[in-house]
């Protein structure tokens, strides 16, 4: 716990971490609120009022859609959608992941080489299409998306637990326990995933934005999620069918899901080069 | 050095197989059958179609039967495009999408390395930032967000460039398309030759060259930039399956009739077969692909060669 108050200290430091975690709560907060503050919701639909330009006069702050639904609400539930998946996409490739590498690292010789080897062909296959798969051969519903998109992505943090997980292995406090009787899986699960803590935590932010792609890269190609429920890609894809006359349609979820991604990446690298700064201390 | 790539090819049959028995068993476990559509067939018909399309056998005969078709280059017929085989249509489609991957491929390799060089020389200036900022942009921005509105930009705003691909014959109709795919690519890239790049000017054999009084353009060019390109070289593989699967969208944007529109269209249809087959020939590429590069770092690093 030490070793997390002492990492928590150095981001609060970080400019990088500062203004993009700023921004993501900041989206996260207005996709919650907002939907709750504005006299639309998202199935109402209005056609005297269709692919109206973004006002403020009667609260169609991005304007509305093709059935005159209105665009600010569904972005905003497009911004949850995108964010619970990735939040859960991203617990999922943690619990594997961790799981995996951890004991790939932690019982070593052959079975470590085996499990590596595995992870080394997994990691040769083109896993989206895989998805895709997955997307065609199921009913395509919320809980499939989440494991789907989890299942592919925990590959790097299997590896990089591994290999701290090796080296945690030959540390004294690992024999002390040792030594006073600790069972193998007591030291793993009290001793050694504790000091992961650190890694995973980096790991999970960087898995964040590649679980958002693919869910949006999904629900863009009609994969994903389903109407009437939406996501960031899902309304990307419906302002591709409009932009001509309506680029705001286009526009407004293009670039939230871009921002979105790029402070998750910038947050990701400022936490990793402050946890690299940590261990090679 | 062929004992090498012997090695490495037999390695590649096992993750082919791996390849083969996910994809054929995951289309299979689909509840409810191909042709299960809103119009229910009668029981005589389903059966003639289950019978054609040797669907009644057992799940087992019908891998093998797959896997010896395979082995004949037979990827099955198709279920929606009833005239066509599976593999007819990835022969028809396919020369179009290797056309477009291979020039983004060209486009992203020669830009980012100049790019990650130029910003690794002039590292910590404004130059570098700005480099790197870009890239990260072009990194996080996903190839189905840059695509259109590359079109609205460029082709419906400033009407430059085609935005669609049939009814004209130019190359500039490859333009937007291969420049969409690249972006990410060439921001990957960059980034890692960055790396490298001031790994590579910072060791001692360069130090050697600046003292004999070498000029800064060739210590680049006849000494840091062939083993910064290392890591550039081992992303290659990564990059061909982004770029796949990019050219998957790209496609669907502008209308290309190349193999990831039928893909899409396939997985919309529930075209099992043709997904199937894609996949299989998608997988292929990619692990022959990165068999190609894993040989090609052994020609130029011979280091792994002993390992």
């Amino acid at each position: 716990m030490r070793a997390l108050t002492d990492i928590l200290q150095r981001l609060r430091r970080s400019r990088a971490v500062i203004i993009s975690g700023g921004i993501l709560v900041t989206i996260a907060v207005v996709a919650i609120i907002g939907p709750l503050l504005s006299p639309h919701d998202h199935l109402q639909t209005d056609f005297d009022n269709l692919l109206q330009r973004p006002t403020a006069s009667d609260a169609h702050f991005f304007g509305t859609d093709d059935l005159g639904r209105d665009s600010f609400v569904r972005t905003l539930l497009g911004v949850q959608v995108t964010m619970l998946v990735a939040i859960v996409a991203s617990v999922v490739s943690l619990l594997i992941g961790v799981t995996y590498g951890a004991i790939a690292g932690f019982v070593g010789g052959r079975t470590d080489a085996v499990m590596m080897r595995f992870v080394d062909t997994l990691y040769a296959l083109p896993f989206i299409f895989f998805v895709i798969l997955l997307m065609v051969a199921f009913e395509r519903n919320f809980l499939l998306i989440f494991v789907a998109i989890g299942a592919i992505n925990w590959l790097d943090m299997a590896r990089i637990v591994r290999g701290q997980t090796l080296s945690l292995r030959e540390r004294e406090f690992v024999d002390a326990a040792r030594l006073s009787g600790a069972s193998s899986a007591r030291i793993l699960f009290k001793h050694i995933t504790p000091n992961l803590i650190g890694v995973v935590i980096v790991y999970v932010t960087l898995t964040i934005p590649q679980a958002i792609l693919v869910e949006s890269f999904l629900s863009f190609l009609g994969l994903g999620i389903q109407e009437p429920q939406t996501s960031l890609g899902a309304l990307v894809d419906a302002g591709v069918n409009q932009m001509e006359g309506a680029s705001w349609m286009l526009l407004i979820p293009a670039v939230l899901l871009a921002v979105i991604l790029l402070c998750f990446n910038f947050l990701g690298d400022a936490m990793r080069d402050v946890f690299d700064a940590r261990s090679s201390r | 050095m062929l004992r090498y790539a012997l090695l490495r090819l037999l390695g590649a049959i096992p993750t082919l197989l791996l390849v083969i028995v996910l994809a054929f068993f995951m289309v299979h476990a689909a509840p409810g059958g191909p042709f299960d559509d809103e119009r229910v067939l009668p029981p005589e018909t389903a059966a003639a179609l289950a019978e054609a399309y040797n669907l009644d056998e057992p799940l087992h005969r019908q891998f093998f039967n797959y896997v010896s078709g395979l082995a004949r280059g037979d990827l099955g017929p198709s279920y929606r495009y009833r005239d066509y085989t599976v593999g007819e249509l990835i022969g028809n489609a396919f020369p179009v999408s290797l056309k477009l991957g291979a020039m983004a491929m060209l486009l992203a390799t020669v830009a980012g390395i100049a790019a990650g060089s130029f910003a690794a020389i002039r590292r910590n200036t404004v130059v570098d930032r700005v480099v790197m900022t870009l890239a990260m942009t072009g990194i996080s921005i996903p190839v189905f967000v840059v695509a259109p509105v590359l079109v609205l930009l460029f082709a419906v705003k400033l009407q430059w460039l085609p935005a669609g691909w049939s009814g004209n014959d130019s190359v500039a109709r490859f333009v937007l398309p291969v420049i969409a795919l690249a972006l990410p690519q060439i921001a990957y890239i960059a980034r890692l030759t960055r790396a490298s790049m001031i790994d590579v000017l910072a060791s001692d054999f360069i130090r050697t060259a600046r003292a004999q009084g070498l000029g800064a353009s060739a210590i680049v060019r006849y000494h840091a930039l062939k083993p910064a390109l290392l890591p550039v070289l081992s992303y290659m593989g990564p990059a061909i399956a982004a770029i796949l699967t990019g050219s998957v969208v790209v496609e669907e944007i502008f209308g290309i009739p190349g193999l990831g529109q039928f893909f899409v269209r396939g997985a919309l249809n529930r075209d099992y077969t043709l997904v199937l087959g894609i996949v299989v020939f998608y997988a292929t590429l990619v692990v022959l692909l990165n068999l190609v590069v894993d040989v090609l770092y052994g020609v130029i690093d011979p280091r792994v060669r002993r390992r």
